[in-house]
């Protein structure tokens, strides 16, 4: 029994921070809003470090590292606001890894660029694989893949997939059943979407009897890990703009003086900021349980990783909400950082399902767990 | 990272588990009355009887009766009696908080004599800190304790929400040696045997009815200078000790009353309705999250106490999440079940009852947010109109008079 990281992950860990430090990423994320060109370019980092490869295999070519190693890696792009089409990308590799040595090899090196196109697992209550609409909360089947080998449906809201060279797509045949397609990205419509947080990557895919191969013996099982791995990489990310928000505040709370006394020293605000501590802490605990559950606890998994999911997406809207609020008027200003992390939060929570939609997942498998 | 236990740790869950099933029938009902004399007896001679498997005093060093294992040790001893439905020891506030106190600050003689029978429940110990006029401002406390002539001391003054002091031989008490240095460092502790003339005990009724604490007052009662625990004047030191221990015992379920994430869907799954309520899922889905952080939170202290670090302040951060998780999840608990929930024969009376204290005991809320903002964080402190006073010259409300 251990929760601590290991030296070679302290040493990842240590790597990403470092190598992230100083590129001017929060700066960029302000700027972008107004010109999306002034983000710097990280995905030939991403494919330098090693990145690109982190979840594919020695055997391909790739690193082979952790579904854990992944998430310490997106604790630090998110501590930084970081933008980098790993999300898509990472999960989409791991379903190349399992089917397809060539196309894994290609996407290890950075040298192709994949996007998954996720779907949700069926539920108790909601049947089917469904994927988002462009707006309203209901859920749509996803993609279905004919018998002729094309693939018709649409995806919204889909993360990374601009700018990707091959989607690998949560799909079903006609009769329902779940199945993993390649789409070449110019085979399939996508519309960018520029979004409130403009560090984050997203598109609404359409595909029309666009040409599709199936990734042979994959199934339900690799698409719910990769749903499941995707909500695992946005509760890392989060986890690390919590972190920078908590800092920001924390350091604001120890200068500023109002009524001759440091604003820290009201538990008005104290109070505030440790709750948000306690919200960081909680979130750790939980990534660290989905983290083991992708390593050790496959019947885990769905609720560590929704618990995870919800349970940073909670902490992310408290500490952002908190940073600008302990900050006063400058914290409500264009100029500042703290409303950057709320942008990222106000995107993030309404991502793959959202905060709401884990939240009911870890309800569905508490539940099952008390019938059994 | 893993949750791997090592052979040697399996094994000793055999054991216990072997152990908890041979001796079953010898066990007490989980839950009683606390002043159900016939109850107390029955966890008493229970607790002698973990004692005498080994399964008290887990970590202690063996010098003083314990196994000297490891914390994981202690982990698989807890889960086995729970798993087994049967009680853990009566006396977790001895063997939790005080016997550590008596290890680090008594004399020889002390632990010689008073550790023993508090391992194996002969003895009960109560924590005698709390006042009427001194709980999160504990260093404020009036019970004075004046020093005689011939050595002896002499204690008047009230304790208050002294747990256990309704059957404990024993009580640890903090009491004001001298008034004329600022108010933590005049303070002392005292073994008070409870049978001394001058000491009685009145029960208090908590909102179950129950009455698990206690008034407990003291008159001209007498105790020799062999009743003081550590130096004089220095029972802060003593005092800090106390509630570093109680930090590593918060992760621990002693009190049987299991706020876990187990614990609560089992009505709500039952209900074919509300489980498929989106309301009710929301709800559930949310507390269980948090449940589900504390269990884990629980499980990353582990790992640093089997490193040697000492819990901080924080710890007191994932009791906070569990009162608040699991009274969200009692009151849903009990809004599927309905109001009969509430009633004195169900499991949830006594869940719904006990939570609201808990908030406070052993520390409330807001005194947790305030160390864990100054100390974690690094906050500055309040202004405190008591500081670098005399004692004596702070008034009986504990406000400084005015100069
Ligand atoms: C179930 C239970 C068992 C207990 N067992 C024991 C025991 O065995 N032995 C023992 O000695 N004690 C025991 N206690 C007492 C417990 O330690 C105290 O209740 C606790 O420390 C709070 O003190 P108080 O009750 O005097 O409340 P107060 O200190 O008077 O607090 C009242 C309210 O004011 C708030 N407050 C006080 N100071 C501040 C501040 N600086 N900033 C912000 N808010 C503040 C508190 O948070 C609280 O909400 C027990 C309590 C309970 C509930």
């Amino acid at each position: 029994m251990n929760l601590d990281l290991t030296d070679e992950q302290r040493l990842l860990r240590g790597s990403a921070r470092d190598l992230l430090a100083g590129r001017g990423t929060i700066a960029a994320a302000r700027e972008a809003i107004t010109d999306p060109t002034k983000l710097p370019d990280l995905w030939s980092v991403a494919g330098e470090m090693g990145w690109a490869g982190l979840l594919v295999s020695e055997d391909h070519d790739g690193v082979g590292l952790s579904a854990f190693d992944a998430m310490l890696v997106f604790t630090e792009l998110g501590r930084v606001l970081a933008s980098v089409p790993l999300l898509g990308h990472l999960t989409a590799s791991v379903l190349a890894d399992r089917a397809d040595g060539a196309l894994a090899a290609v996407l290890a090196d950075g040298t192709r660029r994949a996007a998954f196109v996720a779907a949700r697992p069926p539920g108790d209550v909601v049947d089917g694989w469904t994927v988002e609409r462009e707006t309203g909360t209901g859920r749509v089947p996803a993609p279905v893949l004919a018998a002729d080998g094309t693939l018709t449906g649409a995806t919204a809201w889909v993360p990374d997939a601009p700018g990707a060279d091959v989607l690998i797509v949560a799909a079903t045949r006609e009769d329902g059943s779940p199945v993993v397609v390649v789409v070449e990205a110019g085979d399939a419509s996508v519309r960018e979407e520029r979004t409130y947080d403009a560090t984050r990557s997203v598109g609404h895919l359409t595909f029309d009897h666009s040409s599709a191969r199936e990734l042979d013996g994959l199934g339900a099982g690799d698409l719910a890990g990769a749903w499941y791995l995707a909500q695992s990489l946005l509760a890392a990310e989060a986890l690390g703009a919590v972190e920078t928000a908590l800092e920001m505040a924390v350091t604001y709370a120890k200068d500023r003086m109002t009524f001759g006394r440091q604003i820290g020293s009201y538990q008005a605000v104290k109070h505030q900021l440790v709750d948000v501590l306690k919200a960081r802490e909680n979130a750790y605990s939980l990534i660290v349980y989905a983290g083991l559950a992708h390593q050790d606890l496959p019947e885990e998994l769905a609720l560590a990783a929704s618990a995870a999911r919800a349970g940073a997406g909670k902490a992310l809207d408290l500490a952002s909400r908190t940073c600008i609020a302990v900050h006063g008027g400058i914290g409500a200003t264009w100029e500042h950082d703290a409303p950057l992390i709320f942008r990222r939060a106000q995107i993030s929570r309404r991502l793959l399902g959202g905060t709401d939609d884990a939240t009911d997942r870890v309800a569905e498998r508490v539940l099952a767990g008390a019938t059994t | 990272m893993n949750l791997d236990y090592t052979p040697e740790q399996l094994a000793y869950r055999e054991e216990v588990r072997a152990w908890v099933d041979a001796n079953r029938a010898d066990a007490p009902a989980l839950h009683g009355q606390w002043t159900d004399t016939a109850w107390i007896a029955g966890r008493r001679a229970w607790q002698g009887a973990l004692a005498d498997g080994g399964y008290a005093g887990v970590t202690w060093p063996q010098e003083w009766g314990g196994q000297g294992r490891s914390p994981v040790d202690q982990v698989i001893v807890d889960e086995e009696l729970v798993r087994g439905g049967v009680p853990n020891i009566l006396d977790y506030i001895g063997l939790g908080m005080l016997g550590p106190c008596i290890m680090a600050h008594g004399t020889s003689e002390q632990k010689q004599r008073y550790i023993g029978p508090m391992l194996h429940g002969d003895e009960i110990w109560c924590q005698m800190f709390s006042e009427p006029a001194a709980g999160s401002d504990l260093a404020a406390l009036r019970t004075s304790a004046k020093a005689q002539d011939d050595g002896t001391f002499v204690l008047d003054g009230q304790k208050v929400w002294t747990t256990n002091a309704q059957f404990a031989e024993f009580g640890l008490c903090l009491a004001r040696t001298n008034p004329d240095v600022v108010k933590h460092k005049g303070l002392t502790m005292f073994v008070v045997p409870m049978d001394t003339p001058g000491v009685s005990v009145v029960g208090l009724e908590q909102i179950s009815g129950d009455a698990e604490f206690n008034e407990v007052f003291l008159d001209g009662v007498v105790l020799g200078p062999e009743h003081v625990v550590g130096e004089v004047d220095g029972g802060w030191a003593c005092a800090l000790t106390v509630l570093m221990n109680e930090r590593l015992s918060i992760g621990r379920d002693v009190t049987g009353f299991r706020m876990d994430v187990d614990r609560f869907p089992p009505p709500i799954a039952a209900d074919a309705h509300a489980r498929r309520d989106p309301e009710v899922r929301h709800r559930l889905g949310d507390a269980s999250v948090d449940l589900l952080a504390v269990r884990f939170n629980g499980l990353r202290a582990l790992t640093a106490l089997q490193q040697g670090q000492v819990p901080g302040p924080e710890a007191g951060l994932a009791k906070l999440t569990m009162v608040e998780a699991a009274t969200r999840a009692a009151d849903l608990v009990v809004d599927v079940l309905g109001p009969s929930a509430l009633d004195p024969t169900s499991e949830w009376y006594h869940v719904v009852s006990y939570l609201p204290g808990f908030r406070s005991a052993g520390g409330t809320a807001e005194i947790v947010r305030n160390t864990v903002g100054d100390r974690v964080l690094g906050l500055p402190p309040e202004p405190r109109s008591d500081k670098g006073v005399p004692f004596s010259q702070t008034r009986s409300d504990g406000a400084v008079e005015a100069r």
